[in-house]
C-alpha cells in the first residue's frame, strides 16, 4: 500500500468529473443566490427594483431550474460518472461524447438563465424552458446515456454495483419524462403550446413533475448515497439485500405518486386516491433506503465525531427520513386541504433539496474533489472550514423549514376560519402580512446556507490551487 | 371481468412481484453474490494495491 498510495487511480476519465464537480459549486452559488434574492422579494417587494428582468415570476423558475437542473444536474453527471468508472472498473466509454454531455449541459444552463428572465416559458413547473431548448436538453440526455450505459457494459467486474442501478432508473426515467411532457406543437421559435389541454395536461404535468422528484431528486442522489456512505465510512453498505429491495420497490411505486399534487382538481377521484395510497406506501422503501444509509455506519459512529464529510452525509440521509415522512403525510387528502397553496409546501420541498440533495451532494464533492486533484479522499485544503460549512448548512435549513411551517400551517388555518355566520375570518391579505416574519426568517435561513456554499468555494478554490506534490507529500 | 376486477387484479400482481423480488434478494443462494457486490466500492484500490 505505502509504495502505491491511493490516490493514484488506474486510467479514468477523471477530466469530466472534474469539470461537473467546479460547475457543481458554481452552479449551486448562482442557484442558491438567486433563491435569496426572491426570498427577499416575498419580504421586502421593492428588491425585484422595478424590473421585469428581476420579477419574482421569472426569477422563480430561474432558481429552481439553477438548483435543480444546474447543481444538481451537474451533481448527478459527475458523480455518476465517477462511480461508473470506480465500480465497474472501466474508463468512460466515448471520451469525445463525455465532453459534449458536459458542454452541452452547460449551454442548457445558459439559455435557461437567458431565456427565463426574458418571460419565455412554456409555464409548465420545472420544465419551463421552451422547445428549442428541450431539444438539446434530450440531444445531450441521450449521449449521457450512451456514456453510462456504454461504460457499465464494459465492465470489468461481474456485478453491477447498486449505485449504477439507481443511476440507470435516474437515467431512463428522466430521458421518458421529460419527452413526454415536454411534447409541444412550435408556433415559433421561443413559442410553443403544449399537445395536452385541461386536466390531462395537468396529470402528465405532475407526473412529470413528481418523478422529477422521484427519479432526478431521489433514485439519483441515492445512487450517489449507495457510493459514498460506504466509501467515506470505510465499510461496505449496512444491506446489500434491502438495497435490492429497496431498488425495486421505490421505482415500481414511485410512478403513481404524481396526483397528490392535483388533490380536489377535475381529476378524477379515484386517480387522487391512487395517488395519495401510493404516496403512502412510498414512505416503506424510502425509509428502508435511509435506514440502510444510516445503518452503514454501525459499529463506527465515532467517525461522526471527527469527520464533517460523514456528518454531511449522514445529516442528510436523516433529512431524507423527515422528508419521506412528511411528503407521504401531505399527500393524504384531508391534511392536503390545509397544507396545499401554503409556505409548508415550500417548506417541505427545500427539506428536502436543501437538507437532503444539496447536503449529500456537498458531501461527495468534499470526498471527490481531493481526489480529482490528485489528494486523498475527503482531504480538502481545510477540514474546519468544511465543519464550519456543515454548521452553517443544518442552521439554514432548519430555520427555513421551520419557518416555512410555522407559516404554512398558519395560512392554510387563517384561509378556512370561518365565522358562525358562514363569512370568511380572514382576507387573503391579512394571511400575507401575518407571513412576513416567517418571510425573514427563511431569508435569513437561505443566506446562513448561501454564505456556507461560499465557504465551501474558498475551500475548493485553495485545494484545486495547492500543488499536487505538495499534497502526496502531506498524504504519504 | 369489469375495472374494479381489473384493480384488485393489479394490487395483488404488484403483492407478488413484491414478495418475489424480496425472495429472490434473501435466498441463501445469492449471499456470496451480494457480499461480494457490496464491496465494489473498495476493490478497485486493492486490486491496484495489490499489483
Amino acid at each position: 500500500m505505502s509504495d502505491q498510495p491511493v490516490h493514484s487511480l488506474p486510467d479514468y476519465n477523471l477530466k469530466v468529473v472534474r469539470q461537473f464537480a467546479i460547475m457543481t459549486v458554481v452552479w449551486g452559488i448562482v442557484g442558491m443566490l438567486v433563491g435569496v434574492l426572491i426570498a427577499a422579494q416575498l419580504a421586502w417587494p421593492a428588491m425585484n427594483f422595478n424590473s421585469e428582468y428581476l420579477h419574482f415570476g421569472r426569477l422563480r423558475p430561474l432558481h429552481t431550474n439553477a438548483v435543480i437542473f444546474a447543481f444538481g444536474g451537474c451533481a448527478l453527471m459527475g458523480t455518476s460518472l465517477y462511480i461508473v468508472q470506480r465500480t465497474c472498473q472501466a474508463k468512460l466509454f466515448l471520451s469525445g461524447l463525455a465532453s459534449f454531455v458536459f458542454w452541452g449541459w452547460q449551454l442548457v444552463i445558459v439559455l435557461a438563465a437567458i431565456t427565463l428572465p426574458m418571460g419565455l416559458t412554456t409555464s409548465k413547473e420545472y420544465a419551463e424552458l421552451e422547445w428549442p431548448i428541450d431539444i438539446l436538453i434530450t440531444l445531450v440526455w441521450v449521449a449521457y446515456g450512451v456514456v453510462f450505459f456504454g461504460t457499465v457494459a464494459q465492465r470489468k467486474t461481474r456485478h453491477i454495483y447498486v449505485a449504477n442501478w439507481f443511476f440507470s432508473a435516474f437515467i431512463i426515467a428522466v430521458a421518458i419524462l421529460h419527452v413526454v411532457n415536454s411534447l409541444a406543437v412550435p408556433v415559433t421559435l421561443t413559442k410553443s403550446y403544449s399537445v395536452y389541454a385541461g386536466t390531462v395536461d395537468a396529470m402528465v404535468q405532475w407526473w412529470y413533475g413528481h418523478n422529477a422528484v422521484g427519479f432526478f431528486l431521489t433514485a439519483g442522489f441515492l445512487g450517489m448515497m449507495y457510493y459514498f456512505v460506504p466509501k467515506q465510512a470505510e465499510r461496505p453498505v449496512y444491506s446489500y439485500r434491502l438495497s435490492v429491495v429497496h431498488f425495486w420497490a421505490l421505482i415500481s411505486i414511485y410512478v403513481w405518486a404524481g396526483p397528490h399534487h392535483l388533490h380536489y382538481t377535475t381529476l378524477p377521484d379515484w386517480v387522487q386516491s391512487l395517488g395519495m395510497a401510493m404516496s403512502l406506501v412510498l414512505l416503506a422503501p424510502s425509509w428502508g433506503g435511509m435506514i440502510n444509509g444510516i445503518m452503514t455506519l454501525s459499529g463506527a459512529w465515532d467517525k461522526l465525531r471527527t469527520d464533517p464529510i460523514l456528518k454531511f452525509l449522514v445529516v442528510s440521509l436523516s433529512f431524507y427520513g423527515m422528508s419521506t415522512f412528511e411528503g407521504p403525510m401531505m399527500a393524504i387528502k384531508s391534511v392536503n386541504s390545509l397544507s396545499h397553496y401554503t409556505d409548508w409546501t415550500i417548506g417541505h420541498v427545500h427539506s428536502g433539496a436543501l437538507g437532503w440533495v444539496a447536503m449529500i451532494s456537498i458531501g461527495a464533492m468534499y470526498h471527490i474533489i481531493p481526489i480529482l486533484y490528485g489528494r486523498k479522499q475527503g482531504e480538502m485544503y481545510s477540514e474546519k472550514l468544511i465543519d464550519l460549512h456543515f454548521w452553517m448548512a443544518t442552521i439554514g435549513t432548519v430555520l427555513y423549514i421551520a419557518s416555512m411551517w410555522v407559516n404554512g400551517l398558519m395560512q392554510g388555518l387563517m384561509w378556512r376560519a370561518v365565522n358562525s355566520d358562514g363569512t370568511l375570518t380572514y382576507s387573503f391579505v391579512e394571511s400575507v402580512e401575518a407571513s412576513l416574519p416567517g418571510y425573514i426568517v427563511r431569508f435569513i435561513g437561505g443566506g446562513i446556507f448561501l454564505t456556507g456554499m461560499l465557504v465551501m468555494a474558498y475551500n475548493v478554490w485553495q485545494t484545486t490551487r495547492v500543488p499536487q506534490q505538495l499534497a502526496v507529500e502531506t498524504a504519504a | 371481468m369489469d375495472m374494479t376486477d381489473f384493480r384488485g387484479l393489479a394490487t395483488v400482481l404488484c403483492a407478488l412481484a413484491f414478495v418475489a423480488v424480496v425472495f429472490w434478494a434473501y435466498g441463501p443462494s445469492r449471499k456470496r453474490d451480494f457480499d461480494d457486490a457490496a464491496q465494489l466500492p473498495f476493490a478497485d484500490e486493492e486490486k491496484q494495491a495489490d499489483e
